[in-house]
């Protein structure tokens, strides 16, 4: 690789590798399969090998070219493969059909329908990502190259455009006109709060103090959301453009990328990113010639969901305990080592290259009044089509679920969604057709997060899933004010009784206040919010919350204290298999006369009600049964 | 000090040279090589960087991906993140323990196994999520649970 020096050579490298790469693509196919960490959950990277070794088995090794590329979103259907130029999109590729894509649509251009996706309504095989429900209905302007990029090669993202906006930004505006651009395109934070991009610029551009901190958060510990990993992971580049203008207009020498550590690939691509952007001299010194001078450091996370929050996340990279600190002064005028520090979220600053390329009126000219841009949302839960969905801001969470993620399995009713991870809180169906964004999601009594939306249905307990936030908060809380740790395990007690069938009739009050008193007086944002699934809860779903307390009943036959269960002789064959894996040695077989099938039985002393047993009896039988609010039916033959 | 430790810690420690605030990255990279961070090389650390113990304690004992303690050779991590939680990640921990004889964040007495609940590995759409030794397994059920403890064993 040689130094890009100026805005010149970079147009002209651009030119070369899209001649280069135009003219291979015109006599050869391409295959591009998702190496994200889903696909490759679910066997990507044998698949990659698979092609690898077919190839060059077939003399195709240096003809046919073939990338590991980003997350395209539709996790659902992983391992992902794409064979272009024609775009034939494949879903579920396994590694034993590579032969197959390589003989039949590589080599003789033919469709294998088996791998295509099918339409569950019409029946019909769509070809192309254009025609599948799940991405025809999403606006894709951060995440549609994924599939086409591979995020450790620098040259994949300048060819299909990478860094123009950062050369358009130092040749052609001043670092004023990049902060007003920001500002009036209407952007908010994509990390939680919505707070506007541009004002958060403008105050760290303002600020006295040098050097000037610029800094990437990818410590996405929301359970749920995973947009941020997609990006970082399967674009990483355009994250670090926009990142690099953003140290433009705001004065800064240098930045931080920080990523968690469980996203060990996204560490490493951000390694990658950082050390090609190096080579090309788009870090370090005299950029594009424009004699701006930025370098960027990678900072792993070590497993702490406060880390997130921002002044922890400084804390953090100055080596200390992530811990957050009380906000008397915004962290842009006094951050990272007390100097202006200007921190956003990974999707964030990705929209930055997008905004400046096409322009702030072309970016509000997408979502609602106050919301603008797209949003990619985790859709996830009990949902046929999970994965990544980019949308504008204001679709429906109705149209979210049912039109892109295919409605509920198993013909199940939908309960409600929930939103914003343990910040946020559960919406009921009945509110299903409100429009998502920032204020809406604030006015139900939940919050957009950082956009996880969590498919609950009937299944689903309410009083068990604010009960499994407030004990995952109690966890992370870092202790370090009294109403955060005291407040969140006076609360996880409480709940803990409640779905144990110990609860007391005053304890939504003593909830509520608890709830009232953590908003009041928590330092920071995780204390602030952490009430939210509960009050939610409680608001929408107060009748289920009665039926644990007055009737020691779990209506969704979820919470483990008030379930009982049974053998329903009618029904069991007497495999055996629930009396092997039951912890208790609860389960035998029944005593029978002569002649008789024979049946188990549960011991309803020893049971220690863990289901095991319900979950182990093969799905054809299914003679395990449930019941709550009662006890189990006696079973002595 | 066993010399190997030694070694280690001085060849991690000049990576970092003149760095500020490494400290956290340099115990991130002990712990990827020794997997985890015995007492006595958190004397020499100190003695080393000229930091009290108790601050590398401070921060040893805050964060998550730092083990004080000894681990097993196979790590097993149970995601317990909302999607995996509602599609029964709870089931699968309960029976990956009473398998392994032990409670999460535990280690069976031969160092075989180490049992662990995780936040959120990010891969939502496969729940409940579990990771073995690294690798990933999307779609768990209590039979593959139990295939994969096998097959270990």
């Amino acid at each position: 690789m040689s130094r890009v020096a100026s805005v010149g050579d970079l147009e002209l490298l651009r030119e070369t590798l899209r001649s280069r790469r135009d003219a291979k693509r015109s006599r050869e196919p391409w295959i591009a399969v998702c190496a994200g960490t889903g696909c490759l959950a679910l066997g990507a990277k044998k698949v990659i090998d698979a092609f690898r070794g077919e190839l060059r088995r077939r003399g195709l090794g240096t003809e046919v070219v073939l990338k590991e590329t980003g997350c395209p979103g539709f996790c659902e259907k992983g391992p992902i493969v794409v064979v272009y130029p024609e775009g034939v999109h494949y879903i579920k590729v396994d590694p034993a059909d590579v032969p197959e894509i390589v003989e039949e649509t590589i080599v003789k251009g033919r469709l294998i329908d088996r791998l295509l996706y099918v339409d569950p309504v019409t029946g019909g095989r769509d070809v192309h990502e254009e025609e599948i429900p799940f991405y025809k209905h999403q606006t894709r302007v951060l995440i549609n190259k994924n599939i086409k990029i591979d995020p450790k090669n620098i040259d994949d993202y300048i060819s299909e455009g990478g860094y123009s906006a950062l050369s358009r930004a130092l040749s052609s505006m001043t670092p004023q006109e990049v902060v007003d651009e920001v500002k009036s395109s209407g952007l908010r934070g994509r990390g939680g709060g919505g707070f506007p991009t541009g004002l958060k610029w403008e105050s760290a551009r303002k600020a006295e103090g040098s050097p000037k901190y610029v800094i990437v958060n990818c410590d996405e510990g929301d359970p749920g959301a995973f947009m941020d990993r997609a990006l970082m992971e399967g674009n990483p580049h355009s994250v670090l453009e926009g990142l690099i203008i953003g140290a433009y207009a705001i004065g800064s020498v240098e930045g931080f990328i920080y990523v968690r550590a469980e996203y060990p690939l996204a560490v490493e691509n951000a390694r990658v990113s950082i050390s090609q952007a190096r080579e090309y001299g788009l870090l370090g010194e005299d950029i594009l010639g424009s004699g701006f001078n930025f370098d960027v450091r990678l900072h792993r996370g070590a497993g702490a969901f406060v880390s997130g929050e921002s002044t922890a996340l400084m804390n953090a990279i100055e080596g200390k305990v992530g811990e957050p600190k009380p906000k008397y002064v915004h962290t842009s005028e006094r951050g990272l080592w007390s100097r202006p520090s200007l921190l956003n979220n990974v999707e964030t600053w990705a929209n930055i290259p997008l905004i400046i390329n096409m322009g702030a009126d072309w970016f509000s000219s997408i979502g609602t009044e106050r919301s603008k841009g797209t949003k990619i949302f985790s859709l996830v839960g009990k949902v046929n089509n999970t994965g990544l969905v980019e949308v504008p801001m204001g679709m429906t969470l109705r149209e979210i679920i049912f039109d892109i993620g295919g409605g509920i399995p198993g013909g199940k009713r939908v309960k409600g969604v929930q939103t914003g991870g343990p910040s946020g809180g559960i919406i009921p169906e009945g509110h299903l057709d409100t429009p998502v964004d920032f204020d809406e999601l604030t006015r139900l009594g939940s919050m957009m997060g950082s956009g996880s939306i969590i498919v609950l249905d009937e299944d689903t307990c309410a009083v068990d899933l604010a009960r499994y936030f407030v004990d995952f908060l109690c966890d992370e809380s870092c202790g370090k004010c009294v109403p955060c740790r005291e407040g969140l395990r006076q609360m996880r007690d409480i709940l803990s009784d409640i779905v144990a069938g110990r609860g007391k009739g005053e304890d939504l009050e003593v909830l509520r206040e608890i709830a009232h008193l953590m908003k009041a007086a928590s330092l920071c944002a995780l204390g602030r919010t952490a009430a939210n699934p509960v009050l939610s809860t409680i608001r929408y779903f107060k009748d289920e919350y009665l039926a644990h307390i007055e009737d020691q009943r779990c209506p969704a036959l979820v919470c483990e204290g008030l379930i009982s269960y049974f053998i329903r002789p009618d029904l069991c064959i007497a495999c055996g298999i629930c009396e092997r894996n039951c912890p208790e040695g609860a389960i035998s077989e029944a005593e029978v006369g002569k002649g008789e099938d024979t049946f188990m039985v549960i011991d309803q002393s020893r049971c220690s009600r863990c289901g095991i047993c319900f979950h182990v009896c093969p799905s054809k039988v299914m003679a395990v049964a449930r019941t709550s609010g009662r006890s189990a039916p006696q079973q002595l033959p | 000090m066993d010399a190997f430790y030694q070694e280690k810690v001085d060849e991690i420690i000049g990576r970092y040279q003149g760095q500020e605030g490494f400290l956290i990255q340099l115990l991130l990279d002990l712990q990827g090589e020794l997997h985890w961070i015995p007492r006595e090389v958190i004397s020499h650390l100190s003695e080393r960087l000229a930091v009290p113990k108790s601050q590398i304690y401070r921060i040893a004992s805050f964060y998550k991906a730092i083990n004080l303690t000894p681990v097993g050779r196979h790590m097993i991590q149970v995601c317990m993140g909302t999607a995996c939680q509602v599609r029964g990640a709870q089931k699968v921990l309960d029976y990956a323990a009473s398998k392994l004889d032990i409670g999460p964040e535990e280690t069976t007495p031969d160092l075989a196994f180490s049992l662990r609940k995780v936040n959120c590995l990010g891969c939502c759409s496969m729940g409940p999520v579990m990771t073995v030794d690294g690798e990933y397994h999307g779609g768990v059920t209590l039979e593959g649970t139990e295939k994969v403890l096998k097959d270990l064993r």
